[in-house]
């Protein structure tokens, strides 16, 4: 097991120095010009030439990206260009918004979405199923933005329960978490139903019901457990998707996270402000891959099992 | 001796049978083809210009010159809806077939020759899908500067690395069947494998996520849009219009609500004619 | 002898109809079966695939998923009591107690993520009153039984081969001491050295527990090596049934015999085989009058006009075909 944990951090590092590259490679493909921008219209082209040189634009791809590599290592990410800050502060200011809004908005969704899937698969052929099939299809379907629109249009404008924007208290939270969430929900339940139906329809299913198990314990022990398993999966892609979808939430919610902060660099051409967040988010990306990637191997006994040497002998059995 | 019955059946058209039966599914396609329609014939159906200015008439409600109402600009809301389908089929269709197009590529490739080609193209693609989705698309199509055309560039390549992986995971089980070899045996083309073999016997599942992602698409572009990144005013976009009503949700509430509800209808029918699609071309799945 | 005639049949199956509804169709899974299984006898359901053998055999037990399936009339009388008049509850304490299946796939026929030991100690604590400790080491039992050390218990099915896989169901289906047993092809997915292992494993246990089985296959070998009677099954319905020497030696079915006529045989010096010509009819429109005389060498006109009725040609030997009567 801690073979296959130091194996997938060893691949971790290609893919991190991979993702630094692309994202150079995105800066060097945009049109815009930094240098001009900060300078403004009025001044002489060699002033604009000065400020390019100063910023190190002139260099060839291949050294701006070890430079850029060598800062990070050592946690420096460079300056932003407007205002001088060095971006690795900022960025850790601004991440925990991000983070708090994808993770809860997450966790609401496995609470909401897998309970409703696995309740519609376990009632197929009703009005029960018929609903929750309807409702999570149009979740799905909706988009994030404007639902979130709606939120604020009931729950702060008419019922003026929550505010329409802004983090004083947890009551901000509500609505960013609740806008984001309900379209992972809907997703997840989505797929937990298809999963449970596709579970039922096993064979070893068939041979619980031939040793005269109670259909409650076939659904919630045997098909229930290998529903869910892959979900887990599923739950790890969801929460790189809520990192960026957090960025939509933080622009109509006003929170000032770390989307808003990278959306602020990228219509600035703020190199520094982009190159770092990019690497920043995909690194939690990762890492929250690589953590459900082992929390899987852990659970799911196919794979497990694989890394376990010796068998172990039944308790109290010899 | 009876003559024996042999009852013909062409696999699509077996599809077809199936879908038709599927009532969701035959009006999905339906608001579909109406969408498409209202689309191509925009020109025609809408009252007014979408970008025709009426400053003296803004922010006006419901009357018989303008249906739905005007915008700030006091253009007319109807027309503007209906001018707004463009953007958002255009987005969903090219964005999607990009994406189908080069990921399909991309998934035949790794997925037929396997060994190191296989490696290499999966390592690339980890790399692509380090990078959380949404932020890949934004990114790209902010540095590749706001506009139409550029936020379907990156609404496609971002959705590249999807395909190309389900394709590969599609094309793996083909590839080792017994036909696969005897067509080799008989000393094919590798390019004529994939193409008269491999990829029509693992294009259903293809056809279905393909379907699906035109859903995710549609979001995805009126997402960019209404964080200003993909189509630019004047254009009627759907997202953009969502984005504009912001400021007057309080008394015109209307201004968002009515291109949402577009999105969301087109979006909806994609999402269950894919799942129709998918009941009819895999009928064992169907529940 | 005849009042014991009851008590000696442990399971008696009287004109059993079961067909799927579908969407499309309806499929004629099994036509008005009858059959009688002894106390401690093995009786072998042969037939091509799709006759309707795997039916019967989930009839009896009450697991077929219904819809599709649908019970369209016969009794099932297991012990004096007609299984399709007892209650879900009362045929959860049957299942897996009294009546046991092995399955087909043992590839697929356990639960990937229970550990196999449990999955044994789960059928031994649903029908016995007893500590969970006390279930697992019957099942630990049970696994030495089938010739698993009982260390592999918190294994997991992944960690096993296909034979030892099947080792296992085996012991699942035995673990409560059943009176009869179902083997839906218990050997078709193993390998052909591992199937002798395993029938003749199946062969021992049986004796040693007195068990009654219907032992369903399409192998003859299997028939052969195990069965004391064998019923013929096409098209849903039981076209000869006799004892295995009966339908062995003096097979009178025109079907039997091309199941025979498909064999090779190491005494013989014929060329060729003599398989059937054309295939299974299309179970969603079966043909008039006798099932077979599409495909039947010797039909005649009367073949396609009505159904043969049942003739028994010599003792204990039921034919169900015009020629039998002839003959007769």
């Amino acid at each position: 097991m801690i073979k296959y944990v130091i194996k997938r951090l060893l691949l971790f590092i290609p893919i991190l120095l991979g993702i630094s590259f692309v994202a150079l490679i995105f800066i060097d493909m945009s049109p815009g010009d930094p240098a001009r921008i900060i300078a403004g219209i009025e001044k002489q082209e060699w002033e604009v030439e000065k400020i390019r040189e100063d910023l190190g634009l002139n260099d060839p791809l291949l050294i701006r990206y070890v430079k850029f590599i060598y800062g990070a290592v050592r946690g420096d990410f460079g300056t932003t260009y407007y205002t001088k800050r060095p971006v690795g502060p900022d960025m850790m200011q601004r991440f925990p918004y991000t983070l708090l809004i994808a993770t809860a908005s997450i966790l609401l969704a496995v609470l909401i979405g897998i309970p409703l899937g696995i309740y519609a698969a376990t009632h197929q052929y009703t009005w029960k199923d018929n609903t929750a099939i309807l409702l999570s299809l149009i979740f799905v379907s909706v988009p994030a933005f404007w639902f979130a629109l709606l939120l604020v249009q009931v729950f702060s404008v008419k019922l003026g329960w929550l505010p329409v924007s802004g983090i004083q208290s947890w009551t901000g939270w509500v609505l960013p978490t609740l806008s984001l969430a309900l379209g992972y929900a809907a997703g997840l339940a989505r797929q937990a139903r298809s999963n449970m139906l596709e579970v039922i329809r096993q064979d070893f299913i068939t041979t619980a019901r031939a040793k005269g198990q109670s259909e409650v314990v076939i659904k919630y022990r045997h098909a229930l457990k290998n529903a869910c398993i892959p979900l887990i999966l599923v739950v790890g892609g969801m929460y790189g998707s809520a990192l960026g979808g957090a960025l939509i939430a933080e622009v109509i919610f006003s929170v000032p996270g770390l989307g808003q902060y990278m959306l602020a660099g990228l219509t600035g051409r703020d190199y520094p402000v982009i190159q770092a967040s990019v690497l920043f988010m995909s690194v939690i990306f990762c890492l929250v891959i690589l953590l459900i990637d082992i929390a899987f191997a852990f659970i799911d006994p196919r794979i497990r099992s694989q890394y376990v040497r010796g068998r172990k002998r039944l308790k109290g059995d010899a | 001796m009876k003559e024996s019955k042999v009852k013909k059946y062409s696999y699509f058209g077996e599809v077809w049978r199936r879908l038709k039966k599927n009532k969701v599914a035959v009006v999905s396609l339906f608001v579909i083809v109406l969408i498409i329609i209202i689309a191509l014939l925009a020109p025609v159906l809408a009252p007014h210009p979408y970008d025709q200015n009426n400053p003296s008439r803004s922010l006006e409600g419901p009357s018989s010159d303008f249906l739905l109402g005007t915008d700030r600009l006091g253009r007319d809301i109807l027309s503007r809806l209906i001018y707004g389908s463009r953007q958002s089929l255009q987005m969903g269709f090219t964005a999607v077939i990009v994406a189908a197009a080069v990921g399909i590529f991309i998934g035949a490739i790794a997925g037929y020759f396997g060994g190191w080609v296989d490696n290499l193209l999966m390592r690339l693609l980890d790399i692509y899908q380090g990078i959380p989705m949404f932020l890949l698309t934004v990114t790209l199509a902010a540095v590749l500067g706001p506009s139409l055309r550029n936020a379907i560039i990156a609404i496609g390549v971002s959705m590249v690395p999807g395909n190309a992986r389900f394709m590969r995971a599609c094309i793996l089980p083909v590839r080792d069947m017994e036909y696969i070899e005897a067509a080799q045996a008989v000393n094919a083309s590798s390019t004529r494998v994939i193409i008269r073999h491999i990829i029509p016997n693992s294009i259903a599942p293809m056809i279905v996520s393909i379907t699906m992602g035109l859903g995710m698409a549609v979001l995805a572009g009126a997402g960019l849009s209404f964080i200003g990144l993909g189509a630019q005013p004047p254009i009627a976009e759907w997202g953009a219009m969502v984005s504009d009503g912001r400021s007057y949700m309080r008394a015109n509430p209307q201004l968002s609500i009515y291109p949402g509800m577009c999105i969301m209808i087109t979006v909806l029918a994609f999402n269950l004619f894919g799942d129709g699609l998918r009941d009819a071309l895999d009928p064992r799945l169907k529940t | 002898m005849f009042e014991l005639e009851d008590n000696d049949n442990i399971l008696e199956i009287r004109d059993l109809v079961v067909q799927y509804h579908t969407d499309e169709a309806v499929i004629h899974a099994v036509n008005g079966v009858n059959l009688t299984v002894k106390k401690g006898e093995t009786i072998g359901l042969v037939g091509e695939t799709g006759a309707g053998k795997t039916t019967i055999a989930r009839a009896i037990l009450r697991i077929l998923q219904t819809p599709p399936a649908k019970f369209c009339g016969g009794e099932i009388v297991f012990k004096g009591e007609d299984i399709m008049k007892k209650t879900e509850p009362e045929m959860r304490k049957i299942r897996g107690d009294q009546i046991a299946m092995i399955f087909q796939d043992p590839m697929t026929a356990l639960n990937p993520i229970e550990k196999v030991g449990f999955q044994i100690a789960e059928a031994i604590g649903l029908h016995n009153n007893i500590k969970k400790t006390e279930a697992e080491r019957r099942a630990c039992e049970m696994l030495e039984m089938v010739g698993i050390p009982m260390e592999r218990y918190n294994e997991y099915p992944n960690q096993f081969s296909g034979g030892m896989k099947q080792r296992v169901v085996i012991a699942m289906a035995l673990a409560c001491n059943p009176d009869l047993l179902l083997a839906d092809e218990p050997t078709t997915a193993l390998d052909v050295t591992i199937q002798a292992q395993v029938l003749e494993m199946m062969r021992a246990l049986k004796d040693t527990l007195g068990t009654s089985m219907v032992m369903i296959t399409h192998d003859l070998g299997v028939v052969a090596n195990c069965c004391n009677s064998v019923a013929v099954i096409y098209a849903g319905e039981i076209v000869e049934y006799g004892t295995a020497e009966h339908i062995f030696d003096y097979a009178k079915h025109p079907y039997t015999i091309g199941l025979f006529g498909s064999l090779p045989k190491l005494d013989s010096t014929d060329r060729r085989l003599s398989p059937i010509k054309g295939l299974m009819p299309d179970p969603t429109n079966l043909p008039e009058g006798c099932r077979f005389h599409e495909r039947c060498p010797v039909a005649t006109d009367k073949c396609s006009a009505q159904p043969p009725s049942v003739v028994e040609v010599s003792e204990g030997h039921l034919v169900k075909c015009f020629l039998a009567e002839v003959m007769e």
